[in-house]
Parts: structure tokens; C-alpha cells; sequence
């Protein structure tokens, strides 16, 4: 504990542990983990303040920005945002000072230590809620951080983790892996276990922050979701609050590898330390919410589905010797097989897809080849499972959507016990 | 003259004798550091083959690929291997020093000879090693950097890296066992330059259909594909 303390410590660059100091102490501190972030901050931060104006007026807050070395001036937009205006335009006042503190934690961004900044600070300055909001999100809601604070504040929870309205085909490493992945091995039903606006008590932060998972470079990379892994694993009260619409940058094809690192690196690498709690835990059961677990956008959106498709099949050829050594012989030989099909007729079949998953988890517990090899390996069947989603609820409505994701869940709960197999070597 | 050979073969007799007195001690020696040899040999055996399958060598190995050649000629595993090779030298060590006890003339310096020799060939077995690692790591990171990046044939481009990786790491080996060293210098010149003009030729005149649909597929779409999104947010 000691030693954790003592490595938080060096973290903090004097500058911003003198910053801190002169704050004392706070009820409410909102983290903001910033890198190049300048189009969306402004607005977020505003955004924040007055949530806090209208919600929290009596409470003592600040806000901490830990910055990955931005080179567009998201720092100083953090520091300018004048709370004035803000309070000109909401007509609140604020019984106590509101402090905004920025600090570059790196010269290279890495989201594991902007949390741990932020999580050290929160303990430094002896919060009772933390929360954490995504820079990336491009329409933050004032009523956000009541959503997000109230249910700690009350004592009746120390994770709020955020449900959103989406649209159907957003977030499809979440709907098709996260999720129903999270809910079979821990038995709960975390739609956003990767979850970017989130809030935690202090005493769960101080708890998170004296983990030795900080060394591992996997659970740096993906330090959210480790974050809700380690909460259900420490039996942490979990409720979700429906936010609203999650609104947030584009991004990038590229972009699917350094997702895979942040989600599944993460969940796969808790299955060994964790192992005796999924193992123990049957049926999922519902968490609480506040609101709705999950609402649908059903707008028309042109995806490149034959370029999904193709990477799937070139991936399936090229990749083979890779693929020997993560798949068993038979879930190969399936996968060859669908690949060959046409695309009016190219399905991934959820079992199979449950078949591969368990496979890669366990190839990754036993570092069969190296560990980003194998998470980069499965980019190009994800793309097959994302054809195959698009395809499925091309036409389908926000409920038909939903009871497609419900019995995927299910089909990952049945192949909980193959995964036992797999995993004690009786396969 | 009876009497003449009676003394010569008696004088031989003592000769053969007293020679043979003279070398039996040290044959009796050469047969104890054989003995001591051998026990010492299997212990670092047994030892450097716990050693290795707690380290899980045999794992590094097939992540090298060194473990489907040894399958391929037949031979077990690379912790087994090398065990065996180990004893083997440390034995035939013992040996040479037992032989060396005899005294027998212009053997001493083949013996300091090898002697010298076996440090670097454990030096080049380790680089071999890995560089066989190197080259299957670096290749597999290639090929999936290549495929995820939906660039035209990511296998050759696999096969190419650790193709150059391993002419590589033989002209090194080549250079610490002293074999062929100016050979292995020139080859491994010609294969890289080889190697590197294929292709600049194949991609620049050759290739220029794959060039062009890696420029279209990296910095524009087709007809047929405008207003669609390449992927969806994942998360």
C-alpha cells in the first residue's frame, strides 16, 4: 500500500501537487483525460461547470485535466473556460470557488496513467465522488454529472457506469464482444463495460489506485475497462444511469486495433486473476439502472459492408499460420468454410463466433504466440461478425436489434462451460 | 646367437612392459575424467533441462519456428536438443582432457583448439536462436500490421522481413564459427540488395496496379463506395 502511495506520488509533478494543495479539499472532482482534444473541449467544460452551477451549488468541486501532451491548445482552452460567462448565462451562483487544474502527465499519451492521475488526485484531495467525462464526446448534457454523482452521494453505490441511446450499429465491439463477453463470465448485465463518462466513490478510487495493475502495460492500455473488471471483482455496489444520446468524434478504420487493446486486451487479461469468480458465477442478473437499459437511434447509415467482408476473407487466408496456433482445428475449418461463401450468403454465425472468442481467451491466458498478436488477429474476424451484425438487423427495428444482441448474450452464456473446458485443457 | 635373440626379445619384452607400465596409469586416469565426465555432463544435463522447461524454452521455440524444423527432421524438442547437445560437449571435453593426460604428440594443440572453438559455437547457436525468434516475431508483426491495413499480399511481405532477418542472422553466425566469413558477407550483400531491388521494381514497374489500388484504398474510394463509411465506431 505503501509502495503504491509512494509511486502515486511520483506521478504528480510538483507543480500540480502544489495546485492541489491549495485547493484542500473537495466534494465532487470531475476528471478530464485530454490528448489533442481542442474541437470538443471548450464546450465540455462549460458544460461541466454549469452541471455543476445548477446541481451542485454548495458543494466544493474542481476540475482536473490530465493532458497526454497536446499540441493544439486543449490545455489552455481548459484553463480559459471562464465559469463567468457561465454564470451569466445560467444565472446561478456558486457559494464556493470552482477550481480548474490542467497538468501533462506525459510527453505521449496513455489513458491508464490519465486516470491514475486523476484517481490520485481525487485521493489527494479527499473526494467523495469522482467522476470521469470523455473529451470525445461532442454532446455533453448539463444533467450528466446529477445522473452520474447523485446515487454516490446518497451512499447507495460506488460505480455509476453511463447507459446511452446509440445508434443500432454504434459500438459494435461493445454490443458484440464486451458485453455479452462481460455478462456470461461476471454474471452481470454491464451494457458499457468500457465506459468513458462513468463516476466512482472516493473510497473505490483509493482502492483502484492501490492496485499493482498500473506496471501492466495491458491494463494501462485499457485501464476503464480494468477499472469496472476490478469493481465487480471487489463485489463494488454497481448501478448505470441512462445519460441520453452518446454523441462522439468518428473515428478512424485504424482505430479498430488500439480499441481491441483498451477492451478485449483488458477483459482477457482478467480472466487468470479472476478466474475464480467467473468461474463460480452462473445466470446473469440485471444491475440496477435509472432509466433505460439501452435505447436505439434507427436512422439510415451507408456502411462499406463489402469492404468488411472482404478483409474478413483476406484475413481468414492470410492469416492461417496464425490462426493455427489460437483456433482448434475445427472452428478454423469453420471459418475457412464461411469465407469462401458468397456475400449475399456470408453469415457468422453467433455460435461460432462464441467458439472463437473463448478460443482467442484462452490462447491469450496461455500466451501461445504474443499477446498483441493474438488481439491483432482478431480485427479481421471481428470485421466478419460486424458484416454479419449489419446484415442481420439491416431492416430491424430498435426491439428487433435488441433481441439480436439478447441472444448473442444467451449464446455466450451457454459457451461459458466450452471456455471451462478450454481453460482447464480438457479440449 | 641363440643366447643373442633370447636377450633381444627379452630386452623388447621389458620395453613393451615398461611402456606399457609407463601409459597404464594414464589410460586409468583417461578412463576416471571420463567417468567423472560423464556424471558431470548428465547433471548439467538434467539440470539445464529443468532449467528450460521452467523458463518454457520449448514455447520460445515455436514462437521462433525452431521447433518445426527440429519436427521436420525428426528430432525432439528443443529443450531435448539441447540438453543432449550440452551433454554431449561437456562429455567429449572431458574426454579431449582425458586425452590430452596421454601425452600423445600434435593432439595438445587440436585439443586447446577446441577448447577455444566451443564458446562460440554456443555464441552462435544463440544467435541463431535468436535471430529464428526475431524473424518469426517481426514477420507475424508484419503480416498482421499488413492485413489489418488491408494492404495488397501481406504474406510476401511477411515471408520478405523474415527471409532478410534470417540471411541475417546466418552471415553472423557464420562470422562467430569463422566459416566462409567473406562468402556469407558478399552472399548476404547480394541477397539484401537482391532483395531490396526486387521491390523497388516489382512495386514501382511491376506493381503499379497494386500501387494504385493501395494509393485509391489509403487516400480515396471508389464510385461505387462514396458517402459510405469504411467501419463503423467500434466502440
Amino acid at each position: 500500500m505503501k509502495n503504491a502511495r509512494a509511486a502515486d506520488d511520483s506521478i504528480l509533478t510538483d507543480e500540480f501537487l502544489r495546485q492541489l494543495i491549495n485547493v484542500g479539499e473537495v466534494d465532487i472532482l470531475v476528471g478530464l483525460p485530454t490528448h489533442n482534444n481542442a474541437k470538443t473541449i471548450g464546450p465540455i467544460v462549460a458544460t461541466i461547470q454549469a452541471g455543476l452551477l445548477a446541481f451542485f451549488p454548495r458543494d466544493r468541486a474542481a476540475i482536473i485535466n490530465a493532458d497526454g501532451g497536446s499540441q493544439d491548445g486543449t490545455t489552455e482552452l481548459v484553463l480559459n473556460a471562464a465559469i463567468d460567462d457561465v454564470r451569466r448565462g445560467s444565472k446561478i451562483s456558486a457559494l464556493r470557488t470552482l477550481h480548474v487544474i490542467s497538468t501533462q502527465y506525459a510527453a505521449s499519451p496513455t489513458r491508464g496513467t490519465a486516470l491514475r492521475s486523476i484517481l490520485a488526485a481525487g485521493e489527494l484531495l479527499r473526494a467523495k465522488t469522482c467522476v470521469v467525462i470523455s473529451p470525445e464526446s461532442t454532446q455533453v448534457e448539463t444533467d450528466w454529472l446529477t445522473k452520474l454523482v447523485r446515487p454516490i452521494y446518497a451512499g447507495e453505490f460506488d460505480l455509476v457506469l453511463p447507459t446511452y441511446s446509440r445508434h443500432r450499429f454504434d459500438g459494435i465491439l461493445l454490443t458484440n464482444l464486451l458485453y455479452p463477453m462481460t455478462r456470461a463470465l461476471y454474471g452481470l448485465r454491464i451494457r458499457e463495460p468500457y465506459a468513458l463518462d462513468f463516476a466512482f466513490s472516493g473510497t473505490l478510487g483509493s482502492q483502484f489506485l492501490a492496485q499493482n495493475a498500473w506496471q501492466d502495460e495491458t491494463a494501462r492500455a485499457g485501464s476503464e475497462t480494468y477499472f469496472t473488471l476490478n469493481a465487480i471483482a471487489s463485489r463494488a455496489r454497481i448501478c448505470q444511469s441512462f445519460l441520453g444520446t452518446r454523441e462522439h468524434i468518428e473515428r478512424r478504420s485504424a482505430d479498430l486495433i488500439p480499441a481491441l487493446r483498451q477492451t478485449v486486451g483488458a477483459l482477457f487479461s482478467s480472466l487468470g486473476p479472476h478466474m475464480a469468480l467467473w468461474n463460480a458465477s452462473t445466470a446473469s442478473q440485471p444491475i440496477p439502472t435509472t432509466g433505460p437499459e439501452r435505447e436505439f437511434t434507427l436512422e439510415p447509415l451507408r456502411v462499406n459492408r463489402k469492404r468488411l467482408r472482404e478483409m474478413f476473407s483476406t484475413g481468414v487466408a492470410e492469416l492461417e499460420s496464425v490462426f493455427q496456433a489460437i483456433l482448434s482445428p475445427s472452428t478454423l475449418e469453420e471459418l475457412r468454410r464461411i469465407a469462401r461463401l458468397e456475400e449475399t450468403e456470408f453469415r457468422y454465425p453467433a455460435e461460432l463466433w462464441v467458439k472463437t472468442i473463448y478460443e482467442f481467451a484462452v490462447a491469450y491466458h496461455k500466451t501461445v504466440i504474443s499477446r498483441d498478436h493474438i488481439l491483432q488477429a482478431l480485427a479481421p474476424l471481428f470485421r466478419g461478425r460486424a458484416f454479419t451484425f449489419l446484415a442481420e438487423n439491416r431492416n430491424g427495428s430498435a426491439d428487433g436489434v435488441e433481441d439480436n444482441i439478447e441472444a448473442l448474450c444467451l449464446e455466450f452464456e451457454r459457451g461459458k462451460p466450452y471456455l471451462l473446458e478450454l481453460w482447464n485443457g480438457t479440449q | 646367437m641363440r643366447e643373442m635373440i633370447v636377450n633381444e626379445l627379452t630386452q623388447a619384452m621389458q620395453g613393451i612392459s615398461r611402456g606399457f607400465a609407463h601409459i597404464l596409469p594414464r589410460i586409468i586416469v583417461l578412463v576416471i575424467i571420463g567417468f567423472v565426465g560423464w556424471v558431470v555432463a548428465y547433471v548439467l544435463k538434467l539440470s539445464l533441462r529443468s532449467i528450460l522447461r521452467l523458463v518454457k524454452f520449448d514455447k520460445l521455440s515455436e514462437n521462433a519456428g525452431a521447433s518445426q524444423l527440429l519436427s521436420k527432421a525428426g528430432l525432439p524438442s528443443a529443450t531435448e536438443v539441447l540438453s543432449q547437445f550440452t551433454f554431449g560437449v561437456a562429455w567429449l571435453g572431458f574426454i579431449l582432457l582425458g586425452v590430452s593426460v596421454l601425452g600423445v604428440f600434435g593432439l595438445q594443440e587440436q585439443i586447446a583448439r577446441f577448447f577455444l572453438f566451443v564458446p562460440r559455437l554456443f555464441v552462435a547457436l544463440f544467435l541463431l536462436f535468436v535471430g529464428l525468434l526475431g524473424a518469426s516475431f517481426f514477420s507475424r508483426a508484419a503480416l498482421l500490421a499488413a492485413v489489418n491495413a488491408n494492404l495488397p499480399s501481406p504474406r510476401l511481405l511477411g515471408i520478405a522481413i523474415r527471409s532478410i532477418i534470417i540471411v541475417f542472422a546466418l552471415s553472423m553466425v557464420c562470422e562467430v564459427l569463422g566459416v566462409a566469413e567473406e562468402t556469407m558477407l558478399v552472399a548476404f550483400g547480394i541477397v539484401f540488395g537482391a532483395v531490396m531491388l526486387g521491390l523497388a521494381i516489382a512495386f514501382g514497374i511491376g506493381g503499379q496496379g497494386l500501387a494504385q489500388q493501395f494509393l485509391e484504398n489509403r487516400f480515396g474510394r471508389g464510385k461505387d463506395d462514396e458517402g459510405k463509411r469504411d467501419e463503423l465506431s467500434p466502440l
